[in-house]
């Protein structure tokens, strides 16, 4: 039987595929709803209270952007393990995909937020100067203008996310994780069914490309520049 | 109309504590200034003159350190921030780059003030078309900021200044990215404003065009300083000031062996101009004219003529001129008369 032919008729990827598929769709997208709903706000307090911020405040600064870096900077791998207690602590198991939203949240709520302070500072300080004049308040310029005016970028940014989320989901397959990753990991390399890691790649990848097609259509659509 | 001025600044300063090794900053000291209500007032100075932080501080985006800043009759140097962001409602701004959302469509960039004044939706539509009517683009309501001109980007700011029908305009450098037709156009614009809404206006500006066109007042601004200040038209009668000599300009002119410049300035309030060529004519045929400028400033005639006159004629020629009563001095540097100019005011012209 051919490679080609194996792909298709392979029981495993039959049986299997479509709910790693399911499970790998799940578990990115709750992890990143999670991110940018903790991520948005976490970046625009990083942008806000930087050195010229809106409202400057150094210790706030280094103490977030302390914590943010040393979570950016333990590898995935090790993250996933570290966490384990805590993720017993708020879903019951560290086993399956519901279990791996802990880490993969974890792990993203900083690298989006870092995205997010990048994205909002690059809105023109006379845009804020504009509407500080105008009397809207602090939180008036986060929203309407801060938010608004980096959308394009804050969409790009999470469209990045997304897509390191789609990697790191796959990693979680190693201690138990669930989805694609998990399949690949116990079919294609434990038990050398080589068909299967090729199926696996082939659905990744393609998660990958729609993400990226839709987050760049989406930018697009709102950028008016 | 009460009689206290529009716009009102006393001993304006403001000072930039120094961090360690840079030294403090002084950037305005001590300014005074009163505008008139209804009245387009010109501040103009080099860069680093300190202009940037007089609007800063008018608008309280800056605390001065020390001094009065009072606008339509309130105090906002002494208001509480929270009080601050209404009562900047009496301002509106216009910056250089327009700072206009580009999310937002025109009519939606317009609105925003009245958003944050808390203006109902239905009277905010109403009052957005009227402003972009009355600058001129109430057809491109629905366009991105992006898919506009230089100056139309500029109309819509001066819209969006205007929304909340604020006392007093401040305008931010807004000709100085603009080329000089639309130039005219946007100041054109800003003195039909003041005609028919009777707002007053400061208009911050390195460009002495932007004086001559539509200011009734002018502020020179040297290192944090007033240099000199008042009317156009009494500014431009001194005729030794700098900003005289900036608002009638004459070329850079080389200067040959054996000849000097002099400059002749006058106004026809006080001698015509053919009876100031007659003058120049009956020095000989050894003077030339050079180069000259005839303006017309706030409703005066006036004029500065370069004469091109043998060095050694040159007091002859001082104190003929000086007879019929002209203004005249020796122009040493070649004509752009700064500093070191050599000074003799001639009697009689000098009101």
């Amino acid at each position: 039987m051919s490679f080609l032919d194996e792909l298709v008729t392979s029981p495993v990827i039959q049986e299997k595929l479509p709910e790693a598929t399911l499970e790998t769709l799940s578990m990115v997208g709750l992890s990143s709803l999670l991110t940018a709903v903790l991520g948005l706000p976490l970046g625009l307090l990083l942008a806000a209270t930087a050195r010229g911020g809106l409202t400057s405040n150094a210790l706030v600064n280094r103490v977030v952007g302390l914590v943010a870096n040393v979570v950016r900077s333990v590898p995935f791998l090790i993250l996933m393990i570290a966490v384990i207690p805590f993720t017993r602590l708020l879903v019951g198991t560290s086993l399956g995909w519901e279990a791996a939203v802990v880490p993969l949240t974890i792990g993203a709520v900083p690298f989006f937020a870092r995205l997010v302070e990048t994205s909002v500072r690059e809105v023109s300080p006379g845009k804020v100067e504009a509407a500080r004049v105008i009397g809207a308040t602090r939180f008036g310029i986060v929203a309407q203008v801060l938010v608004r005016e980096a959308l394009p970028a804050l969409v790009a940014s999470l469209t990045v996310t997304v897509i390191a989320l789609v990697g790191y989901s796959a990693m979680a397959g190693v201690i138990g994780g669930g989805g694609l990753g998990a399949l690949a990991i116990s079919y294609g390399y434990q038990r050398f069914d080589p068909p299967v890691m090729v199926a696996c790649v082939v659905v990744i990848v393609l998660i990958v490309v729609v993400v990226q097609a839709v987050g760049d259509a989406v930018a697009r659509r709102l950028d008016h520049r | 109309m009460s009689t206290e001025p529009h716009i009102r600044l006393t001993a304006l300063r403001k000072v930039y504590p120094g961090t360690g090794a840079t030294p403090e900053v002084v950037a305005l000291d001590g300014i005074d200034l009163a505008v008139e209500r209804g009245r387009i007032h010109g501040i103009v100075g080099r860069s680093g003159a300190g202009k940037s932080t007089l609007i800063r501080c008018l608008t309280v985006l800056e605390r001065p350190t020390s001094g009065a800043v009072v606008i339509d009759g309130e105090e906002l140097s002494a208001l509480p921030e929270g009080r601050l962001r209404e009562a900047r409602r009496r301002i509106g701004m216009v910056f250089q780059h327009v700072n206009l959302l580009d999310s937002r469509t025109v009519a939606q960039n317009v609105a925003y003030p009245l958003e944050v004044a808390g203006v109902p939706r239905a009277q905010r539509a109403a009052r957005v078309q009227e402003l972009l009517d009355l600058v001129g683009l109430g057809n491109r309501a629905g366009a991105y900021p992006a898919q506009l001109s230089g100056g139309q980007r500029q109309r819509v700011g001066i819209a969006r200044a205007l929304a909340t029908e604020p006392a007093v305009l401040l305008c931010d450098e807004p000709t100085s990215a603009l080329d000089s037709a639309t130039t005219r156009q946007i100041l054109g614009l800003i003195r039909d404003l003041r005609d028919r809404l009777g707002i007053t206006v400061l208009i911050i500006t390195h460009e002495m065009a932007v004086v001559r066109e539509i200011c009734d007042s002018v502020t020179l601004l040297d290192h944090g300083r007033v240099a000199e200040q008042g009317a156009v038209a009494d500014v431009v009668a001194a005729y030794g000031s700098r900003l005289a000599r900036e608002l009638i300009p004459v070329p850079d002119l080389p200067l040959g062996e054996e000849r000097q410049l002099v400059e002749v300035a006058y106004s026809t309030d006080d001698v015509a101009t053919a009876d100031v060529l007659a003058a120049v004519a009956a020095l000989g045929t050894g003077v030339e004219v050079a180069a000259g400028t005839i303006e017309t400033l706030a409703g005066r005639r006036v004029g500065r003529l370069q004469l091109d006159v043998p060095a050694a004629d040159v007091a002859a020629a001082l104190d003929r001129l000086h007879a019929v009563g002209l203004h005249a001095v020796v122009s040493s540097d070649g004509g752009a008369g700064t500093g070191s100019a050599v000074r003799a005011t001639g009697a009689g012209v000098a009101r």
